[in-house]
């Protein structure tokens, strides 16, 4: 290893960052990584010290998917680098550009079970695109730009860069250029295909009852107008994945809403009736799809996607297109036919209607508070232009159905992996990537014991978000299903929590308990009052279930609908 | 030893870099195939390696272990050989036991197979061979009477028929990380 060279390792790190355009990156410090956190002073880089390296990859994650900027961690070797295991599987199955950065043994140590080393890089090789050991400083910039490069390119994705201590330690020259790189080239989308086009174009023009089916690829290419200019023109309804949400507007008079395990039973039945299923940016997954064999039996399928993995890997399509959303939308465009569909469209409103009198929304108010009131309310109070972050259970699922989102990346959840704790430190990156946003974390009172250390990061930061803590005295949406599929035997599903309001006071922010909808819109006031971060704790009914639901392994139409009775429970057909 | 299930041939040609078979293995792993023989070298170029891959699967499946593949980052390119006329060869070392009064049994049957014999003890020889994997199978389905003290296999290494050069045409682009002398190859 060469000691003369225009910079230390530690400082080729950060230098490699500014020109990749980072302003912030989030993490925390050890020995191994200590060089680059010495180097770190005197870089124009925000650095945000989370209270869990798992937290630290979630707030990248946040970040980035708020920003559609690639997000950055640094982390020490070990155990550091172990607890980003969980943030970089969130970030792979939801395709958000990452890198990681982790410091490693001394190379003389590597391969020793030396004090703090793991092979990290062997650990997530199933959880990143890709990932890099650096052994020499000379290597650091191309790494790292080659890492940029590929979480950036064709499916984005996190990729993890290890460097050993010595190679933060030594010198090498800078040279930004000739590090450019070139491997991800390999991988790109080839230009669409126009056999694929035309055979699409003449399954439009002979649709009857055509959906399309709208997924988190479209915010991804940054398709929305695109994809709205073709809804349009062709008079095509829109069904959204749950990370589709929000790539479309929900008030469009096109939107359906979400599809899936719990979409609205209307959404699943149009899906079920249609003859033709444009799928968009979306991969049917098994929360989308219900069973297979079941799966939209009298349609025609189109799937374009960027990753051609995806393409017939859960169900057959009748053309496939691996591409960029955004070329391949605009190759057809010009090409797809005006049509008039108001039978079709009729139809469908007609289930809708159907379905809007079993809507919580509208059966009467029985005194007790409710998880989708507060949900609806809060879309109300902040017009729909809030970024909602939501953790994982059931208050995701009436997140998702009941705040109509709008904007373009406006609900950040873990849709893939289902991380819980997933969203105050997610919010947190989210609020800084766009300060100018109001953000809430939308999570329950077991996902936010996972991660509550990090209202300590927000205080810190000064980083103002809104939390709402649904709080239904159990781990709701695995109760749900002791409920529904075991006989009601709830193990290990009720859950103690601490004072949450007083828990905001331990650390130093104004928390509120909400019992009744009538205070709601009072203290969401007071909250967005505050100078900064504020913690709401919504007392909801607690063995309230989420509908409709389509059972794991049941067709999609084959709902289990809300009874009308909130006590009955019962089954029916959309 | 192969079951009925047709085997499959793949062909990828990656970066000569540490830990890319174990992100090719691990990938096949997690996608659930059998991997029947997997065998990997370098090429007439620097830098690039060439694996045969045998997998016992069904098609489809092989497509999409054949689209996660091409998606690695150090994977340049991936064929399926299929249906297509292939020369597909399996090298085997077999020591068999001949004593002397099966020993020029043992030689004549492993003239039929074309095998030569590279070491010579009192109880027993080694034998090499190449071949198909049928062939492959054959001798030592003749030499198992005889009793196989020892076998080692190869696996496969297989190449399209024709007069087309099958390597990737882009050069490999070298990306030097975790080169040092410690690294092993591949
Ligand atoms: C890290 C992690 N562990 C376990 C689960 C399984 N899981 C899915 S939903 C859920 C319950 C969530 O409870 P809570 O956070 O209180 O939210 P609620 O469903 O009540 O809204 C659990 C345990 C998970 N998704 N993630």
């Amino acid at each position: 290893m060469s000691q003369d060279g225009t910079h230390t390792g530690a400082q080729l790190i950060w230098e490699s960052l500014l020109r990749e355009g980072v302003d912030t990156v989030f993490g925390y410090p050890g020995g191994a990584i200590l060089p680059t956190y010495d180097a770190m002073v005197g870089y124009p880089i925000r650095h945000v010290l989370v209270r869990h390296e798992q937290s630290a990859a979630h707030m990248a994650d946040g970040y980035a998917r708020a920003s559609g900027r690639v997000g950055v961690v640094v982390a020490t070797s070990g155990p550091g680098a172990t607890n980003l295991v969980t943030g970089l599987a969130t970030a792979m199955l939801d395709s958000t550009p990452l890198v990681a950065i982790t410091g490693q043994v001394g190379s003389a140590l590597l391969g020793t079970d030396a004090f703090q080393e793991v092979d990290i890089t062997g650990i997530t090789i199933p959880v990143t695109k890709h990932n890099y050991l650096v052994t020499g400083a000379e290597d650091i910039v191309p790494a790292l730009r080659e890492a940029f490069a590929v979480a950036r390119s064709g499916r984005p994705g996190p990729v993890l860069v290890d460097i050993t201590k010595d190679a933060q330690q030594s010198r090498a020259t800078l040279d930004w250029e000739a590090a450019a790189p070139q491997r991800h080239r390999r991988h790109l989308p080839p230009p669409p295909d126009s056999a694929g086009l035309a055979r699409a174009l003449e399954l439009i023009r002979h649709a009857k009852r055509p959906v399309i089916l709208a997924g988190h690829g479209i915010q991804l290419a940054g398709a929305r107008a695109e994809v709205l200019a073709l809804a349009e023109r062709a008079d095509i309804p829109f069904a959204l994945t749950l990370l589709g949400l929000g790539a479309v507007p929900a008030t469009h008079p096109l939107s359906l809403g979400m599809m899936g395990m719990h979409g609205e039973s209307w959404v699943n039945r149009a899906i079920q009736e249609a003859d033709l299923l444009l799928a968009l940016g979306m991969r049917f997954d098994d929360r989308v799809t219900g069973k297979l064999k079941a799966y939209a039996p009298n349609a025609r399928k189109i799937h374009i996607d960027i990753d051609a993995s995806e393409l017939n890997k859960n169900v057959p399509v009748e053309v496939a297109i691996a591409g960029d959303l955004l070329e391949v939308l605009r190759a057809l465009l010009p090409e797809v036919p005006v049509a008039d569909r108001s039978s079709w469209l009729g139809t469908i409103r007609e289930w809708r209607g159907d379905s809007a009198v079993r809507d919580i929304q509208n059966l009467p108010d029985d005194g007790h508070l409710y998880a989708a009131h507060v949900m609806h309310d809060l879309w109300r109070l902040t017009k729909g232009e809030a970024v909602v972050v939501t953790d994982v259970g059931q208050h995701q699922m009436w997140e998702a159905q009941y705040y109509k989102h709008d904007g373009e990346r406006s609900l950040i959840t873990s849709g893939g992996a289902g991380t819980m704790g997933f969203a105050l430190p997610a919010a947190i990156g989210a609020k800084l990537a766009r300060p100018e946003a109001e953000v809430w974390v939308v999570a329950g009172d077991g996902g936010f014991q996972m991660t509550f250390a990090e209202l300590m990061t927000a205080v810190q930061e000064g980083v103002k978000v809104h939390i709402a803590i649904i709080n239904n005295g159990y781990l709701g949406m695995v109760r749900q299903w002791q409920a529904m599929f075991y006989e009601g035997r709830y193990a290990a599903t009720p859950i103690l929590s601490p004072d949450f309001v007083k828990l905001a006071e331990a650390f130093g922010i104004p928390g509120q308990r909400v019992e009744a909808r009538g205070d709601l819109a009072a203290a969401v006031a007071r909250a967005r009052a505050a100078a900064g971060p504020s913690l709401i704790e919504f007392k909801v009914e607690q063995e309230d279930s989420v509908y409709p639901m389509v059972p794991a392994g049941a067709a999609l139409h084959d709902m289990i609908r809300r009874p009308s009775s909130l006590a009955e429970t019962g089954s029916d057909s959309a | 030893m192969l079951q009925a299930s047709r085997p499959q041939v793949l062909v990828v040609y990656t970066d000569d870099e540490p830990g890319v078979l174990t992100r090719i293995a691990s990938l096949i792993r997690r996608r659930g195939f059998n991997i029947h023989s997997l065998t990997v070298g370098p090429t007439e170029r620097a830098g690039l390696s060439r694996m045969t891959i045998v997998v016992d699967s069904e098609a489809p499946m092989v497509r999409q272990a054949v689209e996660h593949l091409r998606k690695l980052v150090n994977v340049l390119e991936v064929q399926q050989l299929g249906e297509r006329p292939k020369v597909v060869r399996d090298l085997v070392l077999v020591r068999v036991a001949a004593g002397s009064e099966v020993r020029s049994e043992v030689l004549q049957l492993a003239q039929v197979f074309r095998a030569t014999v590279v070491d010579l003890a009192e109880d027993s020889l080694v034998i090499e061979c190449t071949g198909s994997l049928d062939k492959i199978d054959a001798l030592v389905d003749a030499m198992r009477p005889f009793g196989i003290l020892e076998l080692g296999r190869t696996g496969a290494v297989a190449m399209a028929r024709g007069t087309r050069t099958p390597s990737p045409r882009n050069a490999p682009v070298p990306l030097r990380t975790g080169t040092g002398s410690e690294a092993m190859s591949v």
